[in-house]
């Protein structure tokens, strides 16, 4: 099969829809309190103080956010490096949702952080030993290979098209070639970054864990573990089907599409094996531990953890072993939300709920500056999203032949 | 007396010490200063003697540039009905409990920056801005901080504040060990002042055995306990009490460093990079032989 026979298109189909303009305010709202972030200070938005130093935003912009866009690196394991090739019409719209999940993941810390200026510190000023330096340096470096895999999809958009206006319309034919030589260059090393992508992210998705561990008792012992690193890895590595599936159903819902079930129902029945996995792990944990001590007692932790063990675990867990559910794209919905919802509320549960600093007086929750923020960047990525799928062939249309051919193959396999 | 003596001692052979210290401190920028000397210094409070005088937190708040007020107004002890923290407008503060069953004198304790010997935030900084100095100090670089705050988050003692009001150039702000002040040979600020010598500045190691011979004398004045001697693996701040030190709000840990954990998970993962390599490795193995198989198997069909 060649190049032409290529399926994802652009969407045709409007942008402007009643939904788009409440995100559109949703945005708006948000991006006035980053202003007050940014002349005001931290404290004039956040409800943040010397005891509770990270709250909302780096429990949902970062943390969650980072966890949300694992769609990218497994589907790209999985198409690319296992060379499923029947999985591939969902590479693309998950390196999409990786792309931009990791762009908002940096805007996240770059709000976040007291001296934003001083971002790219990192790069220069290293330490070793600390996870979030190597958090920090892993994110940016699979970001842009995020940038890089996406860039053939860019290019196909434009190659033959480029249109460049008035005088520097002279231009278009080297803007083509330029294009032209990106795209037949990557196609020949796309491997390299495609296996980097994932080993990036096991080593990012895993220190994310690591980072609280240093809080040690000041974090609640339902959550503080040796393993969290590899409790991280492991719900990533977990939540990155139900994520494709997740807005796969969305968009295709959003833009009149008939969803994709023939693909969806097969994500779908491998998700179980990877969250009983997941589970296997937390509960051991927690009974070497015996924490299961503290579930006895009736307060916001034993309950928190209940919630995102029963429903964001054991229940989707229950539903993607059954044929029913695989099979109706309502049931996959709800239980692949169900599983989304789980991680984002563990995430939000380790970096926020679990943290009990020493001398605190009140218990932190997120004001509604902050709240607006973390909202606001949801619905710009939306919004991007969306503009993506209908400008750039994303999205492969179901009916058309989906097989498009693994584009990338490791460099010296046989031809 | 013999104490008084041997404490002016201390004190000179403290202030020559952290002179050398000063003049040998190098300027590594590549990775974080992380020193444990044999010669470290520290201080030893006393909280028996301490009087609630305030007078540290005065002196504290001038020798590091902060509106610090009369001395005198230091004298009101309505501050006490709360308990307080260190933060960005004080370094230190002073606490006052009830001493239970004793006296009617209540307990004063004074908080600040404990100097672990194996730093938290030293380990969790990510671009390395706290250091461990020679001399026992832990500082903090304000040209290489970019306000994560994961040094507050990490702190077992939940020291550091941040200047949350501040859009531009916020600062992280806890106590330097009077960084500035031992470099020139002069003593802490608020061991300098303290009017009761309720603090001892001195090499760790004397300091320890000052605090065992103290609880050996009265043994009924004081619990068996030098908090800091090895609580999260020692501190150069450390603390005598009549009273449990849980009851005068210190936190209690255990005796393993706080980074630890978290730093033997970290070198785990990037063991000389063999991990991530062999890894990349596996994947590119695997991809190339799915490929392989792939290509077979259409030759089978064809």
């Amino acid at each position: 099969m060649n190049r032409e026979e290529v399926n994802p298109i652009p969407v045709k189909h409007k942008y402007f829809t009643p939904g788009v303009i409440v995100l559109m305010i949703i945005a708006v709202n948000g991006l006035v309190f980053l202003m007050g972030r940014f002349f005001l200070g931290l404290g004039a938005v956040t409800n943040l103080n010397n005891q509770y130093p990270w709250g909302l935003w780096i429990g949902v912009d970062v943390a969650a956010g980072v966890a949300l866009a694992a769609g990218g690196f497994t589907t790209a394991a999985l198409g690319h490096v296992m060379h499923r090739e029947e999985y591939n019409a969902i590479v693309r719209p998950a390196l999409l949702t990786a792309m931009l999940g990791y762009t908002f993941v940096a805007m996240g810390v770059f709000v976040d952080i007291g001296r934003w200026y001083f971002i790219w510190h990192p790069l220069v000023m290293w330490n070793g030993s600390s996870a979030l330096f190597e958090v920090g340096i892993c994110v940016i470096i699979y970001m842009n290979v995020l940038y890089i895999e996406f860039l053939p999809v860019v290019a196909e958009r434009f190659i033959g098209k480029v249109k460049l206006p008035g005088f520097l319309s002279g231009l278009n034919r080297f803007v083509d070639k330029v294009l032209r030589l990106i795209d037949s260059d990557l196609s020949k090393t796309m491997f390299i970054f495609i296996i980097a992508g994932v080993v990036l992210s096991t080593l990012h998705q895993s220190s994310l864990g690591t980072l609280m561990v240093i809080a040690g008792p000041k974090m609640h012992p339902l959550w503080q573990t040796p393993i969290l690193p590899l409790l991280f890895l492991l719900s990533a590595i977990s939540v990155g089907f139900p994520m494709v599936i997740f807005e796969s159903l969305l968009a295709s819902r959003s833009l009149g599409l008939k969803p994709e079930m023939h693909i969806l129902s097969k994500l779908g029945s491998m998700i179980s094996p990877l969250l009983g996995v997941y589970l296997a792990f937390k509960l051991g944990d927690m009974f070497i531990r015996e924490t299961f001590v503290y579930l006895k007692e009736f307060n916001t932790a034993s309950v928190m953890f209940t919630i995102e063990l029963l429903f964001g675990v054991i229940i989707p867990l229950r539903m993607f072993l059954s044929p029913k559910v695989l099979k109706s794209p309502l049931f996959l919905f709800i239980a692949s939300a169900l599983v989304v919802f789980g991680v984002l509320l563990n995430r939000i549960n380790n970096f926020v709920v679990a943290y009990t600093p020493p001398y605190s007086t009140e218990s932190y929750f997120p004001s509604f500056g902050e709240i607006s923020v973390t909202i606001g960047f949801m619905a710009i990525l939306i919004l991007l999203y969306r503009f993506i799928v209908l400008n750039f062939p994303v999205i492969s249309l179901p009916g058309l032949k989906t097989a498009q051919p693994t584009k990338y193959t490791i460099k010296g396999a046989k031809k | 007396m013999s104490g008084k003596s041997r404490r002016d001692f201390l004190k000179t052979s403290a202030v020559i010490g952290a002179g050398v210290a000063g003049l040998s401190t190098s300027t590594v920028k590549a990775a974080p200063k992380n020193i444990l000397s044999e010669d470290r210094m520290g201080v030893l409070v006393d909280s028996t003697v301490c009087v609630g005088c305030r007078n540290c937190e005065w002196a504290c708040k001038e020798a590091h540039d902060l509106p610090a007020g009369d001395l005198q107004s230091y004298e009101e002890r309505s501050v006490f009905k709360d308990k307080r923290r260190p933060g960005t407008k004080a370094l230190t503060v002073v606490n006052e409990y009830s001493s239970g069953k004793n006296s009617n004198l209540p307990v004063d304790v004074k908080v600040q920056c404990m100097h672990c010997d194996h730093p938290a935030c030293v380990s969790a900084c990510i671009v390395g801005a706290f250091s461990k100095e020679e001399n026992g100090s832990v500082i903090w670089d304000t040209d290489k901080c970019i306000g994560c705050r994961y040094c507050m988050a990490a702190c077992p003692f939940q020291v550091p504040a941040f200047e949350y009001d501040k859009a531009i150039n916020p600062l992280i702000m806890k106590c330097d060990f009077c960084f500035n002040r031992t470099k020139e040979g002069k003593l802490p600020a608020c061991v300098n002042i303290c009017p009761v010598e309720a603090l001892t500045y001195g090499p760790r190691t004397e300091l320890v055995k000052i605090a065992r011979e103290r609880i050996k004398r009265n043994p009924e004045k004081f619990v068996d306990h030098i908090f800091g001697e090895h609580e999260v693996g020692g501190t150069a701040w450390m603390y005598l009490s009549g009273k449990d030190f849980v009851e005068l709000d210190f936190p209690q840990l255990g005796t393993n460093p706080a980074p630890g954990v978290s730093e033997s998970i970290q070198h785990g993962i990037f063991a000389y990079f063999v991990p991530p390599v062999s890894l990349y490795a596996l994947l590119g193995g695997i991809m190339w032989i799915t490929k392989h198989r792939k290509e077979l198997d259409e030759e089978e069909k064809s």
